[in-house]
């Protein structure tokens, strides 16, 4: 190969070598410099002199590394020229000194420490923050998403979501939440919070072409941190549930309408991300400490490993939803369990279970859905109308309008009781 | 260090949030046992050193705004906000940083059984 082409490959990769070692970078900084503004900033500098230089020499073999030093000494010269700056140098020269502080005279030896990532997911997350900014938050800077990126996968405008950063990044600075990892004590509480954040980025990206990138940026965030957590069997649970979820994606949708797990081409379904999952939920039931990712990991595991949906072991899937409930009793969870009753015991039995949990689902599209296909399957196609009509008013995502649609179709089509 | 306040709404009209009436309702050994709980947690606070003051503040009908116009002074009767909710007693204290702050607010909050707002103090430089 020929330097020239050498060097143009690497070019390629510029942009996505940024991308990946742009949450390390920040986390770094940001314990240096106890600031998550001027961490930032300091990177984008590091970033523009990186694709300067990369594109001629190379990218060199500690990209990460290289990006943190060039950063530190860019931020630390523009420090001393500022008077806030000379101030916050001296406070800097204090943690310098100390022995986990990166000393301004190290030459660039100091790479990034991964506990540095942990450290600020966990500040991302903070329970003390809005949902939607810890999702914003995590996404930025542990992601390594573009304002613009980030904007676009919730659907606002640049500077609405510039200015929801802001005040992210202003309440962490002004109310001080710290940047480590919580003590044991808080530990599984402060962990949900941050496994949730990342399921939540996981579904924001499904039955949504625009945004299918955050579904494999939460998997990417998961795999980080079931590597920077290996202790914690939650967060290889949540890896698990998002690798046996996205093996159906391409299986999930039909001509833009959601195919239900009935339907599904199982031949289309991800065998290599199955095998992982299935490893992962192995792993988590030998170590027996159950929790509510790794039961979600569980059922899902099952489905994966049916060759037909009639060949699905309900009542292992059933005995499933039972643990998960006794740990997390939501009515979305009952409303799961009681579709799988459905499976074994009827329809019929299916519908009293429904219509049990049905006051507290009201405005959930999905509850009503699963009464119209329960109805449906017991031949009250007036009944079931109204409930796939009252779904499709409820529906936020285009796949699920568009399957609802075609549900209350087939019902006026078919006019006569189904049997399956 | 920073600093903090935590402080504790009344909702007028609400038997629950509003301070008197809670009392009023209140056996003579519940308030007892809730000046102890108090009286603990402020031992406690100080103890830690992260006890700086506590206030407990009348009804905004005591309240009185004062402000300037062309040079002379005017005072108004009643509160600046008219609110149903009105902030009816606080603590400022010293903490390490929010996670700090929040474990004595959930303490507060176990001995009063009343919300708690938890805000930083600016920090003034050198401070």
């Amino acid at each position: 190969m020929t330097r020239a082409v050498a060097a143009h490959r690497e070019a390629t990769g510029v942009e996505r070598v940024f991308r990946d070692v742009y949450g390390q970078a920040v986390a770094t900084l940001v314990r240096v410099f106890g600031d998550i503004t001027l961490a930032e900033d300091a990177v984008q500098e590091a970033f523009i002199v990186a694709s300067d230089r990369w594109r001629s020499d190379g990218i060199p073999p500690n990209p990460a590394g290289w990006i943190v030093t060039t950063a530190r000494n860019r931020a630390i010269d523009d420090l001393r020229r500022s008077t806030r700056g000379r101030e916050l140098h001296e406070q800097l020269g204090a943690v310098a000194s100390t022995p986990q502080g990166v000393g301004a005279e190290d030459p660039g030896e100091d790479g990034p420490v991964s506990d540095d990532q942990l450290r600020l997911i966990f500040t991302c997350c903070h329970p003390a923050l809005r949902t939607e900014h810890q999702v914003a938050l995590t996404l930025r800077l542990l992601g390594g998403l573009s304002v613009d990126e980030v904007a676009r996968s919730f659907l606002v405008s640049e500077s609405a979501m510039a200015k929801r950063l802001v005040r992210a990044k202003y309440k962490i600075k002004a109310a001080k939440i710290p940047y480590r990892v919580p003590a044991d004590a808080e530990l599984p509480d402060r962990l949900r919070s941050v496994l949730s954040v990342v399921y939540l980025i996981y579904n924001s990206g499904l039955d949504d072409p625009e945004r299918a990138s955050l579904r494999s940026e939460a998997i990417r965030l998961a795999r980080a941190l079931v590597e920077l957590m290996p202790d914690e069997p939650e967060a290889a649970g949540l890896l698990a549930l998002m690798l046996l979820s996205e093996s159906r994606v391409l299986a999930r949708t039909a001509a833009g309408a959601l195919v239900l797990l009935r339907d599904q081409d199982r031949t289309k379904w991800d065998r290599t991300m199955i095998e992982e999952g299935h490893a992962i939920v192995r792993a988590c039931i030998r170590r027996d400490q159950p929790g509510p990712f790794q039961l979600q990991s569980a059922i899902q595991a099952v489905h994966c490993e049916a060759d037909s949906f009639e060949a699905t072991d309900w009542p292992q899937i059933v005995a499933l939803y039972d643990h998960l409930f006794s740990v997390m009793p939501t009515p979305v969870v009952a409303l799961n369990r009681a579709i799988a009753i459905g499976e074994i015991e009827g329809p019929g039995a299916a519908l009293t279970a429904l219509d049990a949990i049905a006051p507290d689902l009201d405005n959930y599209h999905l509850m009503h859905a699963a009464r119209g296909t329960t109805l449906r399957r017991l031949g009250q196609q007036d009944a079931a109308k109204a409930a796939f009509e009252r779904a499709a008013r409820l529906a936020t995502s285009e796949a699920d309008r568009r399957f609802l649609a075609q549900q209350i179709e087939e019902l006026a089509e078919d006019g006569a009781p189904l049997t399956e | 260090m920073s600093q903090y306040l935590l402080s504790t709404y009344a909702v007028e009209g609400e038997v629950h949030g509003k301070q008197e009436v809670h009392e009023q309702s209140m056996t003579p050994e519940e308030m007892q046992t809730f000046m102890e709980r108090v009286t603990a947690l402020e031992a406690e606070m100080k103890a830690s050193g992260a006890f700086v003051f506590t206030g407990r503040l009348h009804d905004p009908d005591a309240a009185t705004v004062v402000r300037s116009s062309d040079g002379d002074l005017i005072m108004t009767d009643g509160p600046f906000v008219e609110s149903k909710e009105h902030i009816a007693g606080f603590y400022i204290i010293n903490a390490d940083d929010l996670d700090a702050a929040l474990a004595w607010a959930g303490k507060v909050v176990d001995a009063i059984s009343h919300p708690i707002e938890v805000t930083p103090f600016f920090e003034m430089p050198g401070a």
